[in-house]
């Protein structure tokens, strides 16, 4: 019952997702507040349908309600309860329902803000994102039904791949969605601010915290998801250039472009053309990233089980969104004037640049997941291209960047002083050289790695070395006061700049690694990096629902134990299926990582076995939690909330006088 | 500067910038790229030693020799067979009679492969395999693609003999 009403939900939130794709734009056209003013109730109303279908489908998992199809190909009466949840969305179905709640969830917090915008804008972006909404409730509606209900149902669900059964599977999804769906947002702002002919300062301060937001989530999502690949799948890698990684990867480099683009359309009435292409673009390179994952053409780690009809629909939804948008983009041309003009050295110039290198590095990586696409669709050869190709294409056009960030925060707008803001960078040089040097003595080489891990602490410390000017300008009485009066989006550009930096520097150090690779009996003793690792003994344990085959490995230093770690292999036998479960002890910001395998020939007294010693390996993930971290900051920072939206001019806005 | 001056300064980095990425991926793909095949294709295109590609198939049945952490094993197509070597670890379901993709560098007489990769899902067949299967016409679909796995976790896409 609980289920049909699920269902039924969802149909209702499509109706109301429908009026409210047509009624607020009507009422623009037809210059009626009442029918503008429907539009957040409606919004509200579909959010709270949609919870109500994702209540029901999670409902109908916890209690292992096997009539129900996504449940027996999901879910087993043995998993235990934290899968079941994140197992909702651990297929297809139930992470569509996950993408529209979210969806939802923003247009329920957009509804919500009303009085930060004028009506018809604010009317306008709740009309665009209940399109979004319709499309994609009647893709789960007619494609993807979660709902469905088996005539015969089987005693028993055929589990969860195993490979999802992890925290992760709990934690990224949500996480990446947030990021995704977030970015419908700006789409519906940039639309919104075309249909309404608002494009200017104002617009470009109303954009900049949801996309900030989106941004956030989305770069926690993808550090997630690299984290979780990373233990999981056993060989320590983190990025593998796959489809669907690089599928989430071009959407934050055009959001990041549009954040720092945004800030130039705000402060100098400048870059108003690009602004809104790129918002249009970030969330269509989403959209391209659901299509890649949800239709098939793509093979990896993450593709759903497919059925073409999906396919073509996303495909249809693809073409409509970007189509749509781009041509109204076209129409409003000539609304669309170019801004102020600013000197190439100024902070405009440098974001400019940021932009520049942003989207050509954004498309690079499109070029590298479609033209294998493209390739065998026209020719029929088959190529796959990897880390390689993206070594030699991407990491030269990001690499500058970490050059140009300090760079860019000490340039004054309008007109810069390139050689003062050199000279503000000694320091931040000197640090780089000296760790350049520090790098070469500890490891020798290899040069690129030391080179990047220079380059990385000079971007650290010239991240703050702005504010560090700025708070001991008058020497340290006062300094303290100074640092809290400067403003939160000072201090969260610093830490995200320096968040960037702190990945690349672990990035860098992946240079320095060592692994073996070997066959270990009980009392083998490995020496890896600076630890020795003593493998004790062998041993079994039942889970859940699996059954495990593990190692105990001593970790060693100088002799003295400090550490152990359980490598272990896991067999599950409903899907007979088996997963590694790496053994990872974390060292300072390095770890020991230990992966076994059972080859199979040795009947259990020998494992295959992966060590590695990964220094510094922590700060890429570290770097994305300051990097978010940076953002919170920014978005806690009054002004870039209220400020001149609140200041500035709403002609038709009688809520936004109080 | 004049507005003109600063507008030529704006182009002609963009052009520079975009133009600098266009160069890096029309020569990366030139260099970087690996091109996928299966056994037979490998024997049809005569690949000169030391050429890297990508291969896809089957293990063979009863082909895998472990020595050490250096494993041999066969690829096949059931039209032609490649001998493969490998050493490090295998993937977790690497198996006999199951897909897998290999990428690596052409011997006389085989391949090294750098790297093994199986499917991640006993329902599941990397699709370059699944493909060049169909070519060779080895392939039969499951009898309900969706449904396979329900009822019988074993009854994934098969190969017919």
């Amino acid at each position: 019952m609980i289920v049909e009403l699920g269902h039924y939900a969802l149909v209702l939130a499509l109706a109301l997702a429908l009026f409210n794709s047509f009624v607020p734009i009507w009422g623009i056209a037809a210059r009626d507040e009442r029918l503008m003013a429907t539009a957040p109730s409606a919004a509200l109303v579909q959010f709270a349908f949609i919870a109500a279908a994702f209540a029901a489908l999670v409902y109908a998992h916890v209690t292992s309600d096997f009539s129900v199809l996504n449940v027996v190909e999901n879910s087993h009466s043995a998993k235990p309860l934290v899968y079941k949840i994140a197992g909702v969305w651990g297929n297809h179905e139930g992470s569509m329902l996950l993408w529209v709640l979210i969806l939802a969830t923003f247009g329920a917090l957009v509804a919500g803000a009303r009085r930060s915008m004028p009506p018809d804008f604010h009317a306008a972006v709740l009309g665009v994102q209940s399109w979004i909404s319709a499309a994609f409730l009647l893709f789960i509606l007619l494609t993807s039904n979660p709902f469905t209900r088996l005539a015969n149902p089987p005693l028993e669900g055929i589990d969860l791949n195993p490979l999802l059964q992890d925290p992760g599977l709990a934690i990224h999804p949500p996480l990446l969605y947030f990021g995704y769906v977030g970015l419908s947002i700006s789409f519906s702002f940039a639309a919104g601010a075309l249909i309404c002919r608002r494009i200017d300062a104002v617009w470009a301060r109303l954009v900049r915290p949801w996309t900030l937001l989106a941004w956030m989530f989305l770069t926690l999502g993808i550090a997630m998801g690299s984290y979780w690949s990373y233990y999981t799948l056993g060989w320590g890698g983190f990025w593998f250039w796959d489809p669907v990684e690089n599928a989430s990867l071009m959407p934050w480099l055009a959001a990041t472009a549009l954040l720092h683009s945004a800030a130039v359309m705000e402060k100098r009435e400048a870059l108003k053309i690009w602004t809104i292409f790129l918002a249009i673009l970030a969330f269509s390179l989403s959209l391209i990233g659901t299509f890649l994952v949800r239709s098939g053409v793509l093979t990896s780690v993450h593709a759903f089980a497919n059925d073409p009809r999906r396919g073509v629909f996303i495909l249809l939804i693809l073409v409509f969104f970007i189509g749509g948008s781009l041509a109204l983009f076209a129409a409003r041309a000539n609304d669309l004037k170019p801004g102020g003009f600013f000197a190439p050295v100024s902070r405009e110039g440098a974001l400019v640049l940021n932009n520049l290198l942003l989207s050509t590095a954004c498309a690079t990586v499109f070029v590298g997941t479609l033209y294998p696409l493209a390739l065998e669709a026209t020719t029929g050869e088959k190529i796959s291209v990897g880390a390689p190709f993206f070594n030699a294409t991407f990491v030269p056009v990001f690499l500058p960047l970490f050059f140009l960030m300090p760079i860019g925060q000490m340039l004054a707008w309008k007109r810069g002083d390139l050689l003062g803001a050199a000279q503000r960078l000694v320091v931040a040089a000197l640090a780089g050289v000296a760790a350049v040097l520090i790098f070469a003595a500890l490891h020798g080489g290899p040069v690129v790695s030391i080179l990047i891990g220079g380059l990385a602490i000079f971007a650290i410390v010239g991240a703050f070395t702005d504010l560090y000017g700025r708070i001991f300008a008058e020497g340290i009485d006062g300094s303290f006061r100074r640092a809290l009066g400067l403003p939160r989006s000072v201090w969260g550009t610093a830490f995200a700049h320096a968040g960037l930096a702190v990945t690349l520097l672990g990035l860098a150090a992946t240079g320095w690694g060592v692994e073996k690779i070997m066959v270990i009996t009980p009392g083998d003793i490995v020496q890896v990096g600076p630890y020795e690792l003593v493998v004790e003994n062998f041993g079994a344990e039942q889970g859940p629902n699996y059954t495990a085959k593990f190692a105990h490995v001593g970790i060693r230093s100088g002799g003295a134990e400090i550490g152990a770690i359980n490598p272990a292999m896991r067999y599950y036998p409903v899907r007979e299926m088996s997963r590694a479960e790496a053994g990872i002890a974390t060292i300072g910001l390095g770890q020991i990582y230990v992966s076994i395998t059972d080859s199979g020939a040795a009947n259990g007294k020998t494992f295959d076995a992966r060590f590695y010693w990964k220094p510094l390996v922590v700060l890429i993930w570290c770097g994305a939690l300051v990097m978010a971290f940076g953002g919170l900051l920014s978005l806690s920072d009054r002004r870039l909330r209220i400020g001149v939206a609140r200041r500035l001019r709403f002609a038709a806005a009688p809520q936004a006088a109080e | 500067m004049t507005r003109k001056k600063k507008r030529l300064a704006l182009i002609l980095s963009a052009l520079i910038v975009l133009g600098g990425g266009a160069g890096l991926v029309l020569y990366a793909l030139r260099d970087n790229i690996v091109f996928f095949y299966a056994p037979s294709e490998v024997f049809a295109k005569d690949l000169a030693p030391g050429t890297r590609i990508r291969i896809g198939g089957l293990v063979k049945q009863g082909s895998v020799v472990h020595d050490g952490t250096t494993v041999h094993f066969v690829v096949t197509d059931g039209k032609k067979d490649l001998p493969v070597t490998y050493s490090g670890a295998l993937p977790d379901l690497f198996r006999e009679g199951q897909g897998m993709v290999a990428d690596g560098v052409i011997e006389i007489g085989g391949m090294t492969a750098t790297e093994v990769l199986a499917k991640h899902d006993e329902r599941y067949m990397p699709r370059e395999v699944a493909d060049a299967l169909k070519k060779r016409g080895l392939w039969q679909e499951g009898k309900d693609g969706k449904m396979t796995g329900a009822m019988a976790p074993q009854a994934a896409p098969q190969v017919a003999k």
